[in-house]
């Protein structure tokens, strides 16, 4: 990484250089613009909140770093001003877990898509969460594989329309959210992309807070998904998926259901703590841990999975 | 027997493919979705969707669950296919060991595509070259046309008793895959006939013989013996490919052989060439013949088993052939075709110079006129008498970036 100064440098100059800047302009590699998002795709919307939650956090810009897999969403990493990593198709998660673990101090974000967090990386999701890993993990669900042109993922709704389910779907969804909660995440929230205010705080939360955190997005992909399923536009996705969503705060994720035909639910689900991966391994290394098993006086991480 | 009446599409590399596919209609279809692939799976599972075919269509999570499922598949006797690219063929790299050592006649499509890092979505061979020592049979196609047809003939050789090993055939992401080409395809009737029922060897859904697939095979086992096999497996498909080759040509007129060579007789330099550049190469030879220059070519036709054989008789009486490798081997002499041709002349009297070229990586554009300057290189040597320096050359390779660091 580089050293604050520089850094801090190159983002004035850059800014000063622009008069007309976007409020955001110091955070984006505006050299790769423009970017590749469809008009309407969710994305962007989630991208801008990621941006304001990233300034409000308060989180010295040089510590951040972003991780993507690959996709649509994948993208992500490669728009930010910031140290970032655009990894291969599945594997933003392992990136992420060596990058934290050689740089325990920094805050590590890994921005992904449906398909590539738990399709083809599903394995490293379930594993990084058991271990609590501290990362904040963001996926934006758009219910299918929107970079390959909308395939079927493991978000994609029984029934639903995509190139690789043309009369419909025939699997059932995962729900991530209780998948995540299973697994041991310690902080976990879902909002549509029109619940960016509730998605920027979710977002500020997640990074500020130790521990495996996952915030879910529902975003429209209108180009794939939507055109397939005759929902309209972007913005018509966007409110089809707000006005049926619900907010549940801290509802048990495994009620969390996304049900399209009656109501969506969002909110956070689960803000706990537990050990992390790394305080766990600190104990260990200070040979701090005990005998095991344990007697009930010494129970050092077993801090269970409180959903509140 | 009579030919088919010509009926002549037009098509992309992968909508050609798709419809050799929906004739041979396998029983099983294993992918996962890749650029520049994609479009295969799409029309497969609208083909499925709409009943076309007979398939059973999964939809995978990853290319490592599509060819182990498709592995699954075949062990229980189902005919099983399967397309990938690039990054997609790196996952499967585990199973595809595991699918020519258990002998499983798996058809695999590989539209080439360039290997990460930094990502790229561009042609190149470094995907499906990579995977030249899997155990699977390679062949590759130059045009549309070709696709189609090699597809076809792969089940046909993967499936034949003195061969049963996973055939891939390959052709060129987006300049075939996705561009527009001419295809005559065949009858359905005409392509089941030619492809005839499959009769799988010790399938698992056989419940009366009961076998075990792939278990330990002890300290003392006989893994050694089995690999030894594998490769009798494809000293034996010189044979099997090129009697499958007549076949075909008997049906449609098109002869394919091991190579494809063209105006090599009397050539005095030659260039080698893998993929959809032989058509860039065929028009630089022609143009040269023009001005007298004693120009020829060979294209790769089938790359494993290599016919080294026969490409040493084909280049005996040239001079200089210079190899074009759309892939490279880090570290290695040259590229990887460059090191098989250079091999295959070791024991040709007088021997051929044998110069690598290096080209197209991540979809670098390769223009006639960059042949030429390898021609043009070729020709120099062959006017030398001493041998020249077989560094690689690079074809329209730009400067910057960092390369001039890097040399020093
Ligand atoms: C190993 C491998 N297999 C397949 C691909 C092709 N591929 C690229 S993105 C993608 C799916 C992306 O879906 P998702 O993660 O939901 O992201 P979105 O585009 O929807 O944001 C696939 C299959 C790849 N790049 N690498
Ligand atoms: S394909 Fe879908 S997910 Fe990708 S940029 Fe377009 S709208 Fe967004
Ligand atoms: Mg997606």
């Amino acid at each position: 990484m580089k050293t604050p100064t520089e850094t801090t440098t190159r983002l004035r100059r850059q800014t000063r250089a622009r008069p007309k800047a976007h409020p955001h302009d110091h955070l984006l590699r505006t050299d790769r613009m423009p970017h590749i998002w469809c008009p309407g795709c969710g994305i962007g919307t989630v991208f801008g909140c990621l941006l304001t939650a990233i300034e409000k956090s308060g989180l010295p810009l040089d510590d951040i770093a972003i991780v993507s897999g690959i996709g649509c969403t994948g993208r992500m990493a490669g728009y930010l001003n910031l140290d970032s990593f655009h990894t291969t198709h599945g594997r933003a998660i392992p990136f992420a877990t060596g990058l934290k673990l050689a740089r325990p101090q920094g805050t590590v974000l890994v921005a992904s898509g449906d398909g590539d967090l738990f399709a083809i990386g599903g394995n490293h999701f379930i594993h990084a969460a058991r271990r609590n890993i501290d990362l904040t993990v963001i996926c934006v669900n758009n219910l299918n594989y929107g970079m390959t042109g909308g395939q079927v993922a493991p978000s994609t709704p029984f029934g639903a329309r995509t190139t690789t389910t043309p009369v419909g779907n025939i699997e059932e969804p995962f729900n991530f959210c209780s998948l995540a909660a299973e697994c041991g995440a310690t902080y976990v929230a879902r909002w549509t992309s029109l619940h960016a205010r509730w998605l920027t705080d979710s977002l500020v939360e997640a990074m500020t807070k130790k521990g495996f955190s996952y915030v879910e997005v529902l975003a429209p992909c209108p180009t794939t998904f939507g055109r397939r399923n005759r929902l309209g536009s972007g913005a018509d996705l966007a409110r089809f998926f707000h006005e049926r969503s619900v907010i549940r705060n801290g509802i048990d994720p495994r009620e969390a259901v996304l049900d399209f035909e009656k109501h969506l639910v969002v909110g956070k689900f689960v803000d706990s703590t537990r050990p992390t991966f790394l305080d766990n391994y600190e104990l260990v290394r200070r040979r701090e841990v005990g005998e095991w098993p344990f007697r009930e006086e010494h129970t050092p991480h077993t801090s269970g999975r409180a959903h509140n | 027997m009579a030919k088919a009446t010509p009926n002549v599409l037009a098509v992309t590399g992968n909508e050609a493919v798709a419809e050799a596919m929906r004739q041979i209609d396998p029983d099983v279809v294993c992918a996962y979705p890749i650029t520049p692939q994609t479009e295969i799976v799409q029309l497969y599972a609208q083909l499925v969707a709409d009943g076309k075919v007979s398939t059973e269509f999964v939809t995978a999570e990853s290319e490592h669950s599509a060819m182990s499922a498709a592995i699954g598949a075949a062990a229980a006797g189902a005919r099983t296919m399967t397309a990938t690219s690039s990054q997609g063929f790196a996952l499967m790299w585990e199973l595809l060991y595991i699918a020519s050592s258990y002998r499983l006649p798996i058809v695999m499509t590989v539209v080439n595509r360039a290997l990460s890092g930094p990502i790229n979505i561009h042609c190149d061979h470094s995907d499906s070259i990579g995977g030249r020592d899997s155990g699977w049979i390679q062949i590759y196609g130059e045009n549309h046309q070709q696709a189609y047809d090699n597809c076809l003939q792969a089940v046909r050789i993967a499936e034949h008793p003195d061969v049963r090993l996973p055939v891939m055939h390959m052709y060129d992401g987006y300049v075939i895959s996705g561009a527009i080409g001419p295809l005559t395809p065949l009858e359905d009737s005409r392509v089941r006939e030619f492809i005839g029922p499959y009769q799988p060897v010790n399938p698992l859904l056989d419940v009366q013989h009961p076998v075990t697939v792939g278990p330990f095979d002890g300290l003392h086992g006989w893994y050694f013996e089995h690999k030894v096999a594998q490769n009798l497996a494809m000293e034996r498909a010189y044979q099997v490919l090129q009697d499958v080759a007549d076949e075909f040509a008997r049906l449609t007129g098109r002869q394919y052989g091991l190579i494809d060579p063209y105006r090599l007789e009397d050539a005095e330099i030659a260039i080698v060439v893998v993929g959809s550049t032989a058509g860039t190469t065929r028009l630089v030879v022609d143009q040269l013949r023009a001005k007298g220059v004693k120009a020829g070519m060979v294209r790769v036709r089938v790359f494993r088993p290599f016919p080294y054989h026969t490409f040493a008789q084909a280049l005996q009486h040239v001079k200089v052939v210079g190899v074009l490798d759309r892939a490279d081997s880090f570290g290695a002499q040259g590229g990887p075709v460059f090191l098989e041709i250079r091999a295959a002349l070791y024991d040709n009297d007088p021997r051929p110079q044998v110069l690598p070229f290096i080209y197209g990586l991540g979809g670098r554009d390769i223009f006639p006129h960059d042949i030429e300057q390898a021609f043009g290189v070729l020709d120099e040597a062959a006017k030398r008498v001493r041998r020249v320096s077989t560094q690689r050359r690079y074809l329209n390779l730009r400067q910057g970036r960092g390369l001039e660091h890097e040399r020093k």
